[in-house]
Parts: structure tokens; sequence; C-alpha cells
């Protein structure tokens, strides 16, 4: 409670012009943050990179007049971190990487990994039969389902914003998959590329 | 008697950003220049 008031405290001042407060806000999370970014990336170069691009959204947001998340200052600074962490993975798995073995290998390098235009129409009208799917699930397992697939949200965030406990919002999803499953099979519904 | 070994995470739990990142955070914050106009929001950095 003190910490989130605290918190609270230091943005105000930092949002009505007081520089200090940032450090102090920067040093108070500061070995939280760069722990969490490591414990996913494992080098302390990229915890430097992802940390300072947590900050600089962080205070773009607090100086823009947008954060509104008041006294849930941490989480909100993780959940950005966490973004980013997604957004290093996703660059670097589209990186060419050389693998160190004296052979060369061109298509290392310019390897295509798209899928080509008939499987991405096949894709395509896989997804959209999936949303129908999707649609006929009940409101509840259906808003779970879609907060943690497409909007790739923790299951605590979702407890959070249905307002249910994580174990109710975990089960919801299991039958949801349950349910999905059954109406694939009862229909027999290829989704398969 | 057995040793038991384990592996040093004291390095990793005591991870913090350098004091050259803090610094440019503060920097980049101190530069950072937010005007509106018509109701919209602009950015510059003043470096």
């Amino acid at each position: 409670m003190d910490v989130q008031l605290e918190d609270s405290v230091l943005i105000k001042r930092y949002v009505s012009g007081d520089e200090k407060a940032l450090e102090a806000l920067i040093d108070k999370h500061n070995q939280r943050l760069s722990s969490f970014i490591y414990s996913k990336v494992n080098s302390r170069d990229i915890t430097e990179d992802i940390f300072q691009d947590t900050f600089i959204k962080v205070i773009k947001t607090l100086r823009r007049g947008t954060y509104n998340e008041e006294g849930k200052f941490l989480p909100w600074v993780m959940r950005i971190a966490h973004n980013l962490i997604i957004d290093h993975f996703r660059k670097s798995s589209r990186m060419p990487m050389y693998d160190g073995s004296n052979t060369f290998d061109i298509f290392s390098f310019i390897g295509d990994d798209k899928l080509n235009i008939e499987h991405q129409i096949i894709k395509d009208q896989i997804d959209l039969d999936l949303g129908v799917l999707i649609n006929e699930l009940p409101a509840d397992q259906r808003d779970v389902l879609v907060m943690r697939i497409y909007k790739d949200m923790s299951f605590k965030e979702i407890s959070e914003n249905t307002g249910v406990s994580i174990n109710t919002a975990l089960g919801r999803m299991r039958y949801a998959l349950i349910n999905l499953r059954k109406i694939i099979e009862q229909n027999d519904i290829v989704l398969t590329i | 008697m057995e040793k038991i070994y384990s592996a040093n995470r004291r390095k990793e739990n005591e991870l913090k950003a350098s004091d050259r990142t803090v610094k440019f955070l503060l920097d980049y914050s101190k530069s950072l220049k937010v005007t509106e106009a018509k109701g919209i929001k602009f950015e510059s950095n003043m470096n």
C-alpha cells in the first residue's frame, strides 16, 4: 500500500515538472525490472536496451498525460517490458543468424519462412472459420479465450479484467478449448493446412 | 562429506541498469517537450 502510494506521489511530482522524481522512480524499480528482463532475455546488453526502451515509453506516456493506472505503476511498467521482450524475440527470429560452422549456406541468410500464397489463403480461411467457432462459445468462455490468445493477456490480467479468480479464468479457458474441440469434431471440420 | 555446489545467482539478483542508461533516460526526459495544439499532442526532442 505504501509502495503504491509512493509511486503515485512520485508520478504526480514528475508530471508537474520534478525531474528528480523520475530518478527516484527509476532507481526504485531498477533492480526488479532489470532482473525481470534479464530472466527472459539472458543478456545484459539486451536487458539494458529493453530497460531503456521501457522507460522511454513510460516517460512519453507520463509526459503526454495519458497515464491512468493510478497505484499500479510497477505492473504497468512490467507489461510494457513484457511486450518489448516479445517484440525483441519476434525481431530476432527474423534476423539472419550465422551458425558458426565452417560451411557457408546461403539459404540460412536468404531463407523465407513466409507461407506461399496458397497456404496464406488457406490460413486466412482457417482463421476466419475459427473466429466463427469461437463466437459459438458461451460468452464467459469466449471472453477468456479471446483475451488469452488474441490479446496475449496473462491469466492474472484476465482475472482482474473479468472480476473472477485466476482459477475460474483457467477453468473457463479449459472449457473453451474442450468445447471448441467438441464443435470441431461434431461438425467434421478440418482446421489444418 | 559431500559438497553441494550451487550456481551463484547473487549477481543476477543484483542486476541493475547501468548509470549510463539511467543518465540517458534522465537527459531524454529533460529534452522531451510535449506541446498540445488543437487537442493533438506533439512530442519534440530539444537535443
